[in-house]
């Protein structure tokens, strides 16, 4: 293989200077590494703003009654929590930080395939998390739907809630063309000689997810303009008493956004699987097994969103089916975590900081995985809808699922983002903190959900107190390990030991590189030939 | 408790719907602990110190192959408890005792073919009972853990669910489904009683609803509203909840929306009867439209008269 390692001292990407200043350099930068790190500001930002919502909701939930604010403040921030994490943090998610850095030199290109179109989509993520936090600051009234918007309580609300609406139809489309530009570099922009099953599992696992964030999110953006036009005109889709059906309402959402819990954590997979085969130094087991159940998730994804709805009157039939294909769709994920603990088997294993969040993320993702079995088989979904063990299972998929291989990726990539070393002793006591403080925060709430406590609940009976102090205790464990982690990144972008071309031996294109990259990653576009792959130890 | 528990057998679904939690959280478990101790053995066993080249193995056909296959019959016996626990749910008994049940923001209420109306669900024990499940306004849940059923309570839909309720007691009933501000006020209690003891509450229908005394019209107006769960809305003492408070509310003037223009009216026994039967005709300024749903159908001119009549002594 001919690498670009040899590149003479070109400018690096976070040096280089064109013909815009400070902070307009940035903005106006259709780079896809200045772009990704645009997306990474501004969703850390965010996502502390969601996480003190969040830590506000445990301090109210600590004892009965009345803490710290009322229910109509508790159910707006639950709201806006929700909203936050769901559309502006984990959907975008990984592809936007990790992928847009890293899919074009992970395929030997130079940038994606419309580097314009990439930095229209941060423009028009940057406008929908604007138009939401209007919803916060202005109108009378905070928006107190959950992030589901279910109808027709969404046309009875008196509170502020179309620009919320509309920020989220808006944030659909930078979704939309981020991975309509993720299928178009995969398929025209990969190196010569790297065919289809040569290209690294991440930059797979974005490309199923591009297809879902194609396909489905126009589903919800259409849903969302019927709630607007139905809440403006009184048109009569969903609203029974305009003669409407607020059960297709919950159809047409879920059809999205189960596929959208998969745009969510196929990127996560993607990334540990490129994490565990480095820390082991050893080629990953059942690579095709992977693409495999990669595109079997993406796919069949798309058939199960019916597990939401069991219980708001669907006819037996479509109940079981819906429940088969949801058992179905977790085999895929089953496989990929059988192949991974493969890899390490008979590896050469460094438990380096991402090696730990890596492993946490396959522990945590699989609690969540058989907790989403509880939910998938009919009698015992009935049971747990609607209660805490809902809220625990999807925090354990989507933050633990998402949080961990994020905090994971992060701790891979940043000396080749960054061109800098992070002090290794704070990272893995943040990671402990962080991983203690999140399994006390969660695990009690199935145990609330089996008792009965249904969600959204501002207030509880006495007999779930117990639980509740646990679960909030747990909260700030977790958040003082967060902050531990997020002000080690940051401090070391600057003073941290600057890191070697390859800190972890990896194999996959993005080592080839100087870090951090040059402005167009590759001197010289590299050549795959016959022996190279991405896992050839 | 209730799961842990599962013994009590409070209705006749707890021991489909438990033994599909055992079946699957046990396999579950089973493989959560084997998974997580091969993971951590392998990262001792084969640390870089102990092992520091790695054995390059790209993978198995027949691996793929067996943990495919076993987690797929694995997943289909879960799907089959699943399944077995919950289509028993799905038809009551044709002789089933029927009761009403309505969902508003943020109370439930039980009408019994004989009139009766309450604000606790009160059944008899072993016998079949089918809900009819009504709401006024958005959807509710209704949830009542230790028989473990739920079921959404959809506007403009009739759903219903049933259950046999086997043991004695006082069990918690929640709305699950969020419906706005008081929502997790939104509870109430099942109390089940032994046939004998059922049939002497349920024939005694002097006593309207036997959780108040009727004494006087005013109290039997506030009695009526609480049942109905006006108190959800309003208070007596002066404070905003999410609509105005009653207190001294009656002969004052109050500004009003009437199809987009302002006026100013006096509240006397027409305009309250109006505000129950019609409430977005006149919008209090300053409250919005469409949160109190019209309870025509479900008050009388007669219970009118007396809540008019209660609200007329909060000075
Ligand atoms: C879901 C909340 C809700 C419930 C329950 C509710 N109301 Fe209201 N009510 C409101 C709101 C909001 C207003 C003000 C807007 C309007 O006039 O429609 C209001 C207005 C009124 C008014 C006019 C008050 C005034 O100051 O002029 C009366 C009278 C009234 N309600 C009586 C009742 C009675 C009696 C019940 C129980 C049978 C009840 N309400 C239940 C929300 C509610
Ligand atoms: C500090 C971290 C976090 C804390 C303390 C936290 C806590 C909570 C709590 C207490 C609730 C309310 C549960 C209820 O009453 O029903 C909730 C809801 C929710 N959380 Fe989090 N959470 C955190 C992080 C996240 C992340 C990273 C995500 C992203 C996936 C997320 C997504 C959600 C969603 C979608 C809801 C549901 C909102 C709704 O019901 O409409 N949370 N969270
Ligand atoms: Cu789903
Ligand atoms: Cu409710």
């Amino acid at each position: 293989m001919q690498t670009a390692a040899q590149i003479p001292h070109d400018v690096s990407y976070l040096d280089y200077k064109g013909k815009y200043k400070g902070i307009f350099a940035w903005i106006f930068s259709t780079d896809h590494k200045r772009i990704a790190l645009l997306y990474m500001f501004s969703m850390m930002t965010l996502f502390l703003v969601g996480v003190a919502l969040g830590l506000a909701m445990k301090l109210e939930l600590i004892a009965p009654g009345r803490t710290i604010m009322g229910p109509q403040s508790y159910n707006a921030v639950f709201t806006v929590h929700g909203v936050i994490m769901i559309f502006m943090i984990v959907i975008p998610g990984l592809p936007a930080v990790f992928g847009n850095f890293m899919l074009p030199i992970m395929i030997g290109a130079k940038d994606v395939a419309f580097p314009k179109l990439n930095l229209l989509s941060w423009y028009i993520y940057v406008l929908g998390a604007l138009l939401v936090i209007a919803s916060v600051l202005f109108g009378n009234g905070i928006p107190d739907t959950g992030w589901t918007f279910y109808a027709p309580y969404s046309f009875k609300t008196g509170t502020n809630l179309l620009p919320a609406i509309f920020g989220a139809f808006v944030l659909g489309f930078s979704s939309i063309l981020t991975g309509l530009n993720f299928i178009v570099t995969i398929h025209r922009m990969r190196a010569p000689g790297m065919t289809w099953f040569k290209m690294p599992l991440f930059p797979w696992s974005l490309y199923g997810t591009a297809w879902i964030q194609l396909l489905a999110t126009p589903v919800v953006g259409i849903t969302l303009v019927l709630v607007s036009l139905e809440r403006i005109f009184g048109i009569g889709v969903f609203d029974p008493t305009l003669g409407g059906d607020p059960v297709l309402y919950q159809h047409l959402f879920w059809i999205y956004s189960h596929p959208a819990v998969y745009v969510m954590i196929l990127p996560a997979m993607g990334a540990i699987s490129e994490i565990i085969p480095t820390f082991s130094q050893k080629h990953i087991f059942g690579y095709k097994a992977i693409i495999a159940s990669t595109l079997a998730i993406a796919f069949v994804g798309y058939f199960v969103w019916g597990h939401h709805m069991f219980t708001s009157g669907m006819s037996g039939t479509a109940q079981y089916t819906f429940s088969i294909l949801t058992f179905i769709v977790a085999i895929p994920s089953a496989i990929k975590v059988f192949n991974w603990i493969s890899t390490m088997h008979k590896g050469s294993i460094n438990p380096d900081i991402p090696f730990l969040w890596a492993v946490t993320f396959i522990f945590v993702f699989m609690i969540g995985g058989f907790s989403g079995l509880v939910l998938g088989a009919l009698a015992t979904n009935v049971y747990v809808h609607d209660t805490a063990f809902v809220v625990a299972h999807f925090h354990f998929i989507v933050f633990g699922g998402v949080g961990f291989a994020f905090f994971g990726a992060i701790h891979y990539w940043y000396p080749k983002m960054f061109g800098r070393m992070y002090d290794k002793a704070w990272a893995k006591m943040g990671w402990a903190f962080f991983t203690v403080g999140f399994l006390t925060l969660y695990s009690p709430m199935f145990y609330l959900g089996m008792m009965g406590m249904p969600r959204r609940y501002y207030d509880y009976l006495p007999e779930f107190h117990a639980a509740n102090i646990l679960s909030s205790l747990g909260s700030w464990v977790m958040a003082f390990g967060l902050v531990i982690v997020i002000i080690n990144l940051f401090r070391s972008a600057k003073n941290g030991p600057i890191a070697p071309m390859d800190p972890w031996h990896g194999k996959t294109l993005e080592w080839t590189v100087p870090s951090p990259p040059p402005v167009e990653n590759f001197d010289e576009i590299p050549v795959y030939g016959e022996k190279d792959g991405p896992y050839n130890y | 408790m209730y799961i842990l528990s599962s013994t009590t057998n409070a209705s006749n679904f707890v021991t489909g719907v438990d033994k599909a939690f055992m079946i699957i959280m046990g396999i579950s478990f089973v493989f959560l602990i084997g998974l997580t101790f091969t993971m951590l053995y392998f990262i001792y066993k084969y640390n870089r110190k102990k092992n520091p080249v790695a054995t390059q193995i790209e993978g198995s056909t027949k691996l793929e192959i067996i943990w495919t296959v076993i987690p797929t019959i694995l997943v289909l016996v879960m799907f089959y408890y699943g399944w077995a626990g919950w289509a028993p749910m799905r038809n009551a008994p044709k002789d089933s005792f029927n009761i009403q049940v309505t969902g508003r923001m943020w109370n439930y209420t039980f009408q019994y073919e004989n009139g009766k109306t309450t604000d606790t669900l009160f059944v008899p024990m072993n016998k079949a009972v089918k809900l009819k499940l009504i709401s006024m306004d958005v959807i509710h849940g209704f949830f009542i853990p230790a028989f473990r059923i739920k079921e959404d309570v959809v506007p403009g839909r009739e759903k219903s669910a049933w259950f046999i309720a086997q043991r004695e007691g006082l069990f918690e009933l929640f709305c699950s489904e969020y419906c706005g501000l008081d929502h997790s006020y939104m509870y109430t209690y099942v109390k089940v009683m032994p046939e004998q003891k059922f049939k002497a509450w349920y024939v005694d229908t002097t006593k309207h609803v036997d959780v108040a005394a009727v004494e006087s019209p005013t109290a039997n107006g506030k009695r009526i509203m609480k049942n109905i769960g006006c108190f959800a809305c309003h208070t007596v003492d002066g404070n905003k909840l999410v609509g105005p408070s009653f207190k001294g509310i009656y002969g004052h003037k109050v500004t009003v929306t009437t199809g987009g223009n302002d006026r100013e009216v006096t509240v006397d026994d027409e305009y309250i009867k109006k505000s129950i039967y019609d409430p977005n005709a006149d919008v209090v300024k300053g409250y919005n439209k469409g949160l109190m749903q019209p309870y025509v159908g479900q008050l009388s001119e007669d219970d009118i008269k007396q809540i008019t009549e209660y609200l007329k002594t909060l000075k």
